[in-house]
Parts: C-alpha cells; sequence; structure tokens
C-alpha cells in the first residue's frame, strides 16, 4: 500500500507543479520595453527545464512503485554502464547548450549600447530617486561627488561646459517618449542600489564610484512604478520612484517645463533659499 | 600513496573474477605505521566536554548547529509573519532587517556548513576509513570550542547598542558599515568577528578532515573504495580550505574600513547627509571576495549532502550505487568547477558586463557533472528492491526537491534570464529550494539512518513519517509557489510588499498561505526534536547492523563504537561499500570486511 503511496504524490507534485504552472493567476506583468526577448528564453527555459522536471518525477514514481521491497526479490546487480552514462551525458550537454546560445545572444543586445541613444541620468540616493537629463547639446555634464552641496545637489562640475545646460528633475517621477531607446546612466551617492521597472525586465545595480548603464526602449504607454532592486538599508522596501511613458508631444511638454542648471544656479543665488537640500553637513 | 596506486590497479580492472579461482584473493598489504594509542579521558569533563574523541565532537558540533538552526527558525517565523500580515505590526523595518540577515547568515554557515563536516565529518569519516580517530584529536577538540566561541559572539551581537547587523547576509559594503543599515556599528564588528573564529576553527577541523582521509585509512581501504559519504564530505572541505581565506579577508578589510577608517570597499560618499572621509575603494571588490567564498559554500553544504544521499539510496533500495567512478569525478569536477562561476552572483553588480559571456558559460557547464548525479541516483533506484523507510523518503524528497532547485539555477545562471529574476523572490524560492532544503532533507534522513549507530536505539517511525511529510510536502509547497511571486517581479528584502500595479494579482494571499505553510513547517521539526529526545532515551533497542548496510561504521565491535572505535585490532577492507544483490552470494549484503574467501562463488565486478 504504501508504495502505491508515496508513487502518487510524486505524481502529484509533478502534476500539480504544472497546473499551478499554466493555471496559478501569479504571472509577469506585460512587457512594456523592447525586451520580450528576455521573455522568450524564461519560456524556453520552461519547457526544457519542464518536462526534464516531470521526466524524472515520474521515473521516480515508476520506480518506488514497480520496484517496492520484497524479502525473496534481488535488486539488479550493475555497478556501471558506460554506454548509458555516455549518452546521458551528452544529451544534458546539448540541452544545456539549447539553453546558453539564445541568452547569450539577447545579453550581447542587452550590453550593447545603440548609437544616439538618448542619456538619463539616474540619481540615486538613501532612500529616492532624481533624474539629470542633457540639454541640447545632448551631452551629460561631468560630476564629481565632492562638488555635491545645496547649491549643486547633483555634483555637476561647473567647468565643464556641457553641465550647464543639463536638465534636472527633482523628482522621484522621470518621464520617457515610446518607442525612444533611452540609456540609463546609474548614480549612487552612498550605497548600492538598483533601478528596476518590473515591466522592462532591465536591471542594473548602482555602485557609488561607477556609473553603471543599461538600455531600454519603451514600447508601451504607461505609468510604472521604479523599485530598487538591491538592498540599501532600512528604507529599501520604500525607495520607490515613478516612469512615465507617453506621446512625444506630451514628453515635450514636460522637458519643456525643467529647469536648467545654469538658470537652478542663477535663481539660487537670486532668493538664497535653496529649493533642494541634500547635504546636512554643510 | 604508494600502495593506493597499487590498489587503484586492482579497483578499476572491472573483471569479473571468480574468487574461488585466486588462492591468496584474502591478501592484504601490511600495515605501514603501528597502532598508536590514543589519548584517554580521565573525567566527566575530559569525556564530554572537552572531547578529544571524534564522535563526541561530532555530537556536540550537531547538537551546537542544530540549537543555533533552532534561533534561524524562530526568526524566519517572525519574518514571513511580517511578510504575509504587515497589518499585525509585528517588526519594526529594522529589526525585520536584523532578522533576514541573521537568519541568512545562521542558516548557510552556522547550522549547514557546521552540521555537515563537523557535525557528520567528524562522526563519520573515522568510522567509515577505519581508523581510531582523526588524525590530530586535540586540534579537533580546539576546532570544536572555537565554533562555540563563534557563535556566542554572534549571539552576542542580538545584545548590543544597536542590534546585529541588519546588512542581509552578503554583507555588501557600503552599505553594511553605513548609518542607513542597523548595526551597522558594533553588530557588523561582531559578525565579522564570529566570522573569523568560526573561519579559524573550520580551518582546524578541516585539516584534520583532509589529513584523516588521505592518510588514516584501514589496509585495503583505497580511495576508490570510500563511501560516497566520505568523497562528499572531503571534497567540500578542500573547496572550504580555498573558499574561506577569501571570506576572512574580506571580513578582515571592512573591519578595517569600519573601524580604522581605510577605503577598501569604500568610495567617497555621502551617507544621510555627512560627508564621509573614504575614497577611492570599490565596494565590487568586496562582492567578488564574498562569492569566491559564496559560490564554493553553496557547494560546501551541498557536496556532503550529495555523498551521503548516494549511500542512503544504495542502502535502502538493496542496490550497487550506479556508476561509483562517474558519482566521485562529478563530485571532484562539481568541486573544481565550483570556483570559476562565482560571478554569476554578480551579472546585474555592475561589474563589466562583458563577464556575463564567460560566467554564464561555466555555471552551465557545471549543470552536466550536476545532471550525470541526479541520473545516477535515480538509475540506482531503476529495479532496485526499495525499502519506503524514513532515509529512503527523505532522498527520494531529496531527489524531487534538489531537481527543482537545480533546474532554477539553469534560470539564474543564465546572464539573460537573470536580468528580470535577480534579486526577486525568485532567487529566494531557488537558493531555499537547492540548497537549504535540499541538503536538509538529506541531513533528516542521515540523522534517520545513523541514529542507532550513535544511540544503539532507532528513531520512532510513526513520528517520523509525521515529520517526513508535513516537511516534504510542506516546504514543496512553501517554495514553490515562491518562484512566481519572482516571476511577477517582487524584490528580495522588501518590508513590506504592496500591491503594486505590477502585480496584476494581488500577492498578499500567496504571502499568506506560503506564511502559513512555514508555520506548520517550523511546528513539525519541534516534533522531530521531541523524537530524538524521546527515543534516544526510550527508543527500540537497535540491531547491530539494523539496515543490512556494508560500511565500516555499522562494523565496530561494540554499537555504539567505543573509544578507539575498533578494540584491539583494526579492520580490514576486502571490497567497496556497495556490493549489494551480488549474484552468487547468499546475503544481498556483502560488508566491506568480508574476505573473498568468505563469499566464494559470488560474481563481483568490481571492488
Amino acid at each position: 500500500m504504501t508504495p502505491l503511496i508515496v508513487a502518487h504524490i510524486l505524481v502529484l507534485i509533478a502534476v500539480g507543479s504544472v497546473v499551478f504552472h499554466f493555471w496559478s493567476p501569479w504571472w509577469w506583468t506585460e512587457v512594456a520595453s523592447n525586451w520580450g526577448g528576455m521573455d522568450t528564453t524564461i519560456l524556453l527555459t520552461f519547457w526544457i527545464t519542464g518536462v526534464v522536471f516531470v521526466a524524472i518525477c515520474l521515473f521516480m514514481a515508476y520506480c518506488v512503485w514497480k520496484f517496492s521491497y520484497q524479502k525473496d526479490r534481488r535488486s539488479e546487480y550493475q555497478p556501471e554502464n558506460k554506454k548509458l552514462e555516455f549518452h546521458l551525458t551528452w544529451i544534458t550537454a546539448v540541452g544545456v547548450a539549447a539553453l546558453l546560445a539564445p541568452g547569450l545572444v539577447v545579453w550581447n543586445d542587452y550590453v550593447t549600447v545603440p548609437k544616439n541613444t538618448l542619456k538619463i541620468e539616474v540619481f540615486a540616493y538613501q532612500w529616492g530617486w532624481k533624474y539629470r537629463l542633457p540639454g541640447e547639446d545632448g551631452v551629460l555634464g561631468k560630476t564629481s561627488i565632492k562638488e555635491i552641496n545645496d547649491e549643486n545637489p547633483f555634483g555637476i562640475i561647473k567647468e565643464d561646459k556641457n553641465g550647464m545646460d543639463d536638465l534636472l528633475v527633482d523628482s522621484d517621477e522621470l518621464h520617457l517618449e515610446i518607442n525612444k531607446p533611452v540609456k540609463f546612466e546609474l548614480r549612487s551617492i552612498d550605497v548600492l542600489h538598483n533601478f528596476y521597472v518590473p515591466q522592462f525586465r532591465g536591471k542594473m545595480d548602482i555602485v557609488p564610484g561607477l556609473i553603471t548603464y543599461y538600455w531600454i526602449e519603451p514600447t508601451r504607454k504607461g505609468n510604472f512604478e521604479v523599485l530598487c532592486a538591491e538592498y540599501c538599508g532600512t528604507g529599501h522596501y520604500a525607495m520607490r520612484g515613478r516612469v512615465i511613458v507617453e506621446e512625444k508631444s506630451e514628453y515635450d511638454n514636460w522637458t519643456a517645463k525643467l529647469i536648467t542648471f545654469e538658470k537652478f544656479l542663477a535663481e539660487n543665488s537670486k532668493t538664497k533659499e535653496n529649493k533642494i537640500k541634500l547635504v546636512k553637513n554643510e | 600513496m604508494h600502495d593506493d596506486n597499487e590498489y587503484k590497479i586492482e579497483a578499476k580492472s572491472g573483471v569479473v573474477s571468480d574468487t574461488t579461482a585466486k588462492g591468496d584473493a584474502d591478501h592484504l598489504p601490511p600495515q605501514e605505521v603501528p597502532d598508536q594509542d590514543l589519548y584517554h579521558s580521565h573525567s566527566w569533563w575530559t569525556t564530554y566536554v572537552f572531547s578529544q574523541d571524534a564522535k563526541y565532537i561530532g555530537v556536540q558540533y550537531a547538537l551546537t548547529a542544530v540549537g543555533t538552526g533552532l534561533l534561524g527558525l524562530i526568526l524566519s517565523w517572525l519574518m514571513r509573519l511580517q511578510i504575509a500580515f504587515p497589518g499585525l505590526g509585528i517588526l519594526e523595518p529594522a529589526a525585520y532587517y536584523q532578522f533576514v540577515t541573521m537568519h541568512g547568515m545562521i542558516m548557510v554557515v552556522y547550522l549547514l556548513t557546521a552540521l555537515f563536516l563537523g557535525g557528520f565529518g567528524n562522526l563519520l569519516i573515522p568510522l567509515m576509513c577505519g581508523s581510531r580517530d582523526m588524525a590530530f584529536p586535540y586540534v579537533n577538540m580546539l576546532s570544536y570550542w572555537m565554533f562555540v566561541l563563534a557563535v556566542l559572539v554572534l549571539l552576542a551581537s542580538f545584545f548590543v547598542p544597536g542590534g546585529p547587523t541588519g546588512a542581509g547576509w552578503t554583507l555588501y559594503p557600503p552599505q553594511a558599515i553605513t548609518s542607513g543599515t542597523p548595526g551597522s556599528n558594533l553588530g557588523i564588528t561582531l559578525m565579522l568577528v564570529s566570522l573569523v573564529l568560526f573561519v579559524a576553527g573550520f580551518t582546524m577541523g578541516g585539516l584534520n578532515y583532509i589529513v584523516t582521509v588521505l592518510q588514516y585509512r584501514t589496509r585495503g581501504m583505497t580511495l576508490m573504495r570510500l563511501p560516497l559519504t566520505v568523497w562528499g564530505i572531503f571534497t567540500a572541505t578542500v573547496l572550504a580550505m580555498f573558499a574561506f581565506p577569501a571570506l576572512l579577508v574580506g571580513g578582515i578589510m571592512m573591519t578595517l574600513d569600519n573601524m580604522l577608517g581605510t577605503s577598501f570597499f569604500m568610495p567617497a560618499i555621502i551617507s544621510m547627509g555627512e560627508k564621509l572621509t573614504t575614497e577611492g575603494g570599490s565596494p565590487i571588490l568586496f562582492q567578488h571576495l564574498f562569492w569566491f567564498f559564496g559560490h564554493p559554500e553553496v557547494y560546501i553544504v551541498a557536496l556532503p549532502a550529495f555523498g551521503i544521499v548516494s549511500d542512503l539510496i544504495s542502502v535502502h533500495s538493496r542496490k550497487t550505487i550506479f556508476g561509483y567512478r562517474m558519482m566521485v569525478w562529478a563530485i571532484v569536477a562539481i568541486g573544481a568547477l565550483s570556483f570559476f562561476v562565482w560571478a554569476h552572483h554578480m551579472y546585474v553588480s555592475g561589474m563589466n558586463p562583458w563577464f556575463g559571456f564567460f560566467f554564464a558559460t561555466t555555471t552551465l557547464i557545471i549543470a552536466v557533472p550536476t545532471a550525470i548525479k541526479v541520473y545516477n541516483w535515480i538509475l540506482t533506484l531503476w529495479r532496485g528492491n526499495i525499502k519506503l523507510n524514513l532515509p529512503m523518503l527523505f532522498s527520494l524528497a531529496f531527489i524531487v526537491t534538489f531537481l527543482n532547485g537545480g533546474l532554477t539555477g539553469l534560470f539564474l545562471g543564465n546572464v539573460t534570464v537573470d536580468v528580470p529574476l535577480s534579486d526577486t523572490y525568485f532567487v529566494v524560492a531557488h537558493f531555499h529550494m537547492v540548497m537549504g532544503i535540499a541538503p536538509l532533507l538529506v541531513v533528516f534522513g542521515a540523522i534517520y539512518h545513523w541514529f542507532p549507530m550513535v544511540t544503539g536505539r532507532m528513531l520512532d517511525e510513526m513520528m517520523g513519517k509525521i515529520h517526513f511529510w508535513i516537511t516534504f510536502i510542506g516546504s514543496y509547497a512553501i517554495y514553490f509557489p515562491m518562484h512566481y511571486q519572482g516571476f511577477v517581479g517582487v524584490p528580495r528584502r522588501y518590508f513590506e510588499i504592496y500591491d503594486s500595479p505590477y502585480m496584476s494579482v494581488s500577492g498578499l494571499h500567496l504571502n499568506a498561505f506560503i506564511t502559513i505553510a512555514a508555520l506548520i513547517v517550523g511546528a513539525a521539526q519541534l516534533l522531530f526534536l521531541y523524537n530524538l529526545i524521546y527515543s534516544a532515551r526510550a527508543g527500540k533497542k537497535s540491531e547491530r547492523n539494523p539496515w543490512k548496510a556494508n560500511s565500516l561504521e555499522w562494523l565496530t565491535p561494540e554499537m555504539p563504537p567505543e573509544h578507539g572505535n575498533w578494540g584491539k585490532e583494526l579492520p580490514k577492507v576486502y571490497r567497496w561499500a556497495y556490493d549489494f544483490s551480488v549474484p552468487g552470494a547468499k546475503e544481498d549484503y556483502i560488508t566491506q570486511t568480508t574476505p573473498p574467501s568468505a563469499v566464494l562463488g559470488s560474481k563481483v565486478e568490481r571492488s
């Protein structure tokens, strides 16, 4: 009796996993960027690994049921079967290669940023987001952590002329133009963070002392939540932001309202009352 | 080593030898080193507390590890309650992160590593190799007490100002030592000190395991006759010897950054509005050091489990382990490859993205020897004579769980797939399945298997079955659905998971389900502990060799084995540990000490 029960439970686990996979409501949200290829690779991996999982579970169930202990029976004596072991090895190797190859192709796209992509700085701190867009010259000004102070919250190096027309976004809400590729240049002033929008699929840690990057092309309009995906201290779970993907006209309206670094400096010196406060001890 | 070579030739011949034909088939080489006397304890203290007997040290290690693991279990309950029922307000964010951190570190290092190597290593290596004790019993004792010290320092961090570190078990700087993280001062310091002590203690034990396996095997016990349990523990120990130093230096460097203001891992940063004086360090350097330890660590836990489960499956299906030589080479290959895959934990860490190609390839290559092991386990079941007792049930559950966790490793190892899934609950589900639940199922199977050898009594079968089914089905119910939270995009290490637009269906119900399952599985472990205590005192008396196993640990003159293990004379080994159901033999097992002349007519293919 027991072998039959154990065999049934093993079958149930295999079948139950498949049923959960296809009929549970928890699944990824619709992709909103060009990285649908990642989804495809995941699905391919699911099919290959799923077949292996079910096959091995069923094989075990069969063994448990068929070869359960009987006092007067002996098990088969077969210490080795080189041929079988050899075949299993190369079949596995082929299966693994079939998973790896498409994965590497998509990875190659992911780390190769197309030319003339709009560069946007994502500025991460404990615990929030800000953004900086290049001005008309299309180039972001150089920055240094030493330059950061109340007058210069982004730490833009004033001697670098490219920085003067940079557009500052003192808010956790970023707008993007649909179907226009964008390279996120990721910068942190304190600890590790990670700029993650589940619908975009892309992800990269933000490392203080480095500028890391990844690129996406938004393909679906919408209002998406930004999550920090690298543990960054007590406020990690609350480090949220927004990305709004919209048509060009709406996007242009938004950028028109943004303030350039040059203007920001001028206004700050007039009012003496700083809009953006970051550094407490200076 | 000279006589090993001599024996390998014999072991490799693979020719069917009708033993009746050989006149001197029982011949063994002479003992190379005369038997040496051991340290004999004189008092209760030196017998049970500062013991130099590996068997006692093994039990001490196991009990200390399990005790620490219980704390890890309780922490996980509190975390799960917070995640599933945030309205109850059980934890503050800081406490939540502290518990996450301590749970992770305790389970990986202080429970699993200590239990497999310190516990099973000490208990089984001398017995299975046929030696009287470890090579250096005194150092072995020191190893255990260093471990105790490490645990005490770890526990002390709960009581210092600021509490234990809440940096996540990966302890990534800069946040591990900056003010936005709980326990960033004393907490992290004590954690690092504790790890350093652990590594020092472990090195003492590890040297013992390696030297004992290489030099203290009894006559006739060639390397290729060792049970796979010893191969697994031995290879894992070698890995640990190479891997732990990376953690050690990483820990020391971070302590210097924290206490003396050096900049190994610290660039110029502004922490919570305060400009720090550090400059030029690399946070990613720490990650490389950590994972150069951290990835082999996965196999330090997994390889002993592989070895033990191979032996359990073979003994309880009364069948020769399938492809022993492949199994040994797979263990060694996995061990070696595990040093070339570490950066697959860092695909989106900001390291040079071109490393992704290399590490994805090496990572998927390691899947091949791992798959071979799974095939060989299930092929051992094929046409076996399977006894569905507790060790076998746990072994079957291990295969299912490990298979599941191994296959999801193919997702995360494949660099592209890792991008959307990294740092989500998919990762949490994967590593709990593959290096949490799977090795623990082997631990349970092993305890049910070897409990009679340690105590002379059997564990209660009924309680064991309840424990088994709740643990197996329950933990599968915890971790299988958790993968799908990762697909949805739920990030790990979130104190609260609100319903966000990225969740098409609320994740909260699923979280509540997982938490309830976790509470039930945890409770079942208490039943197991009760079973241990109850059966040690009042369990059914065990026979001499209750499972009819072949390996030496069941063949001592006294059961449980006494100090010195073997009485007057060391055992003589004539064959490997897997002669089950040999055609022509009377019984369905031939013990390792059975000389060929005693089983005339049996058709042994390899020994």
